[in-house]
């Protein structure tokens, strides 16, 4: 037996470290081992019964009052002590941009390796962690291993599914670890306006590329994923360019798995393609009959966007009208 | 006035990427080489520091491979110094090899203000050297970073997080990665371009920063690649096909609701 044990969570967002814990615990069970949840914060006991109900074993809660100051090196050097003393043969961490300069700087710690924004994860059969992701800019999926332990991997949002809850009895472990104070001061936080639903919980997704000539003709794609019950968004020139926005699809922005995506006036580059690869159902709409979208569509529109998506929405609230 | 160290990777170029469709083999071996794209932004926002406040920008790359064009590009964006470590067995190195060579390098480079890096490569994409180099300096870390300024004592960085903008001070020196959104990299003019070719390239190999031949490349590194393949493509490629708009529309919105993805 390695001294290594124990597939652990941790994610500074509940919802991430819960979809975690389902996977986490699908892990541990492959490898006879316990599955934990790493809880840092102040005054966050009361959380410990939903992670036990969410599927973790054991939970590890560092609460201390530090963790209400901004900064991440109270964060960093908590999980990298508590995975000093109790050893975990795994690490999963969620992938948010918090997540991964976290996951980053405690591998470095504990001079090890770490997969970033993993969508796929399974035990081989020496019980290594195998660890699947995009890279090359969409171009190629990679599967990675990591020979040193613990085996770290970042997973982002919406990746794996939320586990059903059971009232559960588990461990609660209070440790006391070496905190370090911030190195950096947070002066101001300004909110981004949130959308009605993250874009990554949208199950309809509208989205508008260059395309697209003026930011009010964003009212027709508007309309269209309105009586879809979608949410519409955008691709990088239209946030970087024309600054239009500032939230986009792709590799370097939001990654997408939506029920349907409709891509209107969307050449579909490689790093955009990346972010909506995982939809279940991909359509677009594009006047160039060489749009590289086209080779990833379910349902291909050679047409002019200012033509096909008011007509679509038009016939799309007659037939649902009439069902 | 600052001196500053951008670090720059020397990637594939992800556009000219082709697969054996087949295989689902990658054929990269000639895809083209270039700058990281946010290591541009990087390099661009050092530069833009230099011209307002002076001091001095120098880029370190570290590559299994020759880079010396890669680094007369961001002499020619206005780098006054390249420092290159490179030697075949770099190859195979993972974020925490790549991360040891360039803390080496960069303790060699000497006393810095700042460091740049782009928030991830368009390669591998893993934004971990950055957030890894820090941790080995043992200096404080902004990441994510859309804008910068320094008034010569402190540095004051607005991160971009996916629910909020966040700003923060540090003290120098420190480590900064910044994403696309903070500038646009410059063309260099043809006149820089004559003009870095006679600033200086530092060659160095593992051995010059008394590296042991264990700490890089595989043997050095925690992860590996078992395999690398093309997405696996099944999407159904149905055209849609009408006389008028109006005909497409009808037969899309009825195929989206027999798919059963509306009006749920």
């Amino acid at each position: 037996m390695s001294e290594y044990s124990g597939v652990w969570v941790f994610s500074e967002s509940m919802h991430v470290t819960l979809e975690l814990l389902g996977k986490g615990s699908e892990l541990a069970e492959k490898l006879q081992t316990e599955s934990a949840a790493v809880l840092l914060g102040h005054q966050v006991r009361h959380k410990t019964n939903e992670l036990l109900g969410y599927g973790a074993d054991k939970v590890y809660v560092v609460d201390d009052p530090l963790f209400k100051e901004s900064g991440s090196e109270p964060y960093v050097s908590g999980l990298t002590n508590l995975a000093k003393q109790h050893k975990p043969e795994i690490l999963l961490i969620g992938s948010t941009k918090r997540g991964k300069e976290l996951a980053s700087r405690v591998a470095s710690r504990l001079k090890t390796g770490c997969v970033p924004d993993c969508t796929h994860l399974s035990i081989d059969g020496d019980g290594r962690l195998l660890m699947g992701r995009v890279v090359y800019g969409g171009n190629a999926v990679a599967t990675e291993i990591c020979r040193v332990k613990p085996q770290i991997a970042t997973v982002p949002p919406h990746i794996f599914e939320k586990p059903d809850y059971k009232e559960r009895k588990g461990e609660v472990v209070e440790v006391d670890v070496k905190l370090e104070k911030p190195q950096t001061e947070v002066v101001e936080v300004k909110e981004i306006e949130a959308a009605k639903v993250k874009i990554e919980e949208a199950d309809v997704v509208v989205a508008g590329g260059r395309g697209v000539e003026r930011k009010e003709d964003f009212k027709i794609l508007n309309e269209l994923a309105e009586t879809l019950g979608g949410q519409v968004a955008y691709t990088r020139p239209l946030c970087e360019d024309r600054k239009w926005f500032t939230d986009w699809i792709g590799l370097s922005g939001h990654k997408i798995n939506p029920s349907l995506y409709i891509g209107c006036g969307i050449s579909g580059v490689i790093q955009h393609v990346a972010g909506i690869r995982d939809s279940k159902l991909i359509v677009a709409i594009n006047k160039d009959p060489e749009a590289p979208i086209f080779e990833v569509a379910d349902y291909i529109v050679e047409g002019d966007l200012y033509e096909i998506v008011p007509a679509l929405s038009k016939a799309l609230k007659r037939l649902l009208k009439a069902r | 006035m600052p001196k500053t160290i951008v670090c720059i990777k020397q990637a594939v170029d992800v556009t000219e990427i082709k697969a054996d469709s087949a295989t689902r083999r990658l054929i990269t071996l000639d895809a083209p080489r270039k700058i990281s794209e946010f290591d541009k932004n990087a390099l661009e926002e050092a530069v833009r520091l230099k011209e307002r406040l002076g001091g001095e920008v120098v880029v370190v790359t570290v590559t299994p491979e020759d880079a010396r064009m890669t680094v007369r590009e961001a002499l020619a964006m206005g780098a006054d110094k390249a420092y290159i470590v490179s030697d075949p067995s770099l190859e195979n190195s993972d974020t925490l090899a790549t991360s040891y060579v360039l803390c080496e390098a960069v303790k060699k480079i000497g006393e810095f203000d700042l460091i740049l890096c782009g928030e991830a490569s368009v390669d591998s994409y893993s934004a971990q050297v950055g957030p890894r180099l820090a941790e080995r300096l043992g200096v404080p870390q902004i990441t994510y970073v859309r804008r910068l300024s320094f008034d010569g004592d402190t540095v004051t960085a607005e991160r971009s997080l996916e629910d909020c903008y966040e700003t923060v001070k540090a003290k120098p020196p420190v480590m900064l990665t910044v994403t696309g959104e903070i500038n646009e990299p410059r063309i260099p003019s043809l006149m820089a371009i004559m003009k870095a070719s006679k600033k200086p390239i530092v060659e160095w190999n593992p051995e010059d920063l008394n590296i042991p031949k264990d700490k890089v490349g595989e043997a050095g590194s925690a992860i590996q690649v078992m395999e690398v393949l093309a997405p696996k493509v099944e999407r159904k490629s149905i055209e849609i096909k009408g006389e008028t708009p109006e005909e497409v529309a009808e037969k899309l919105a009825k195929a989206l609701i027999k798919e059963g993805v509306v009006g749920r």
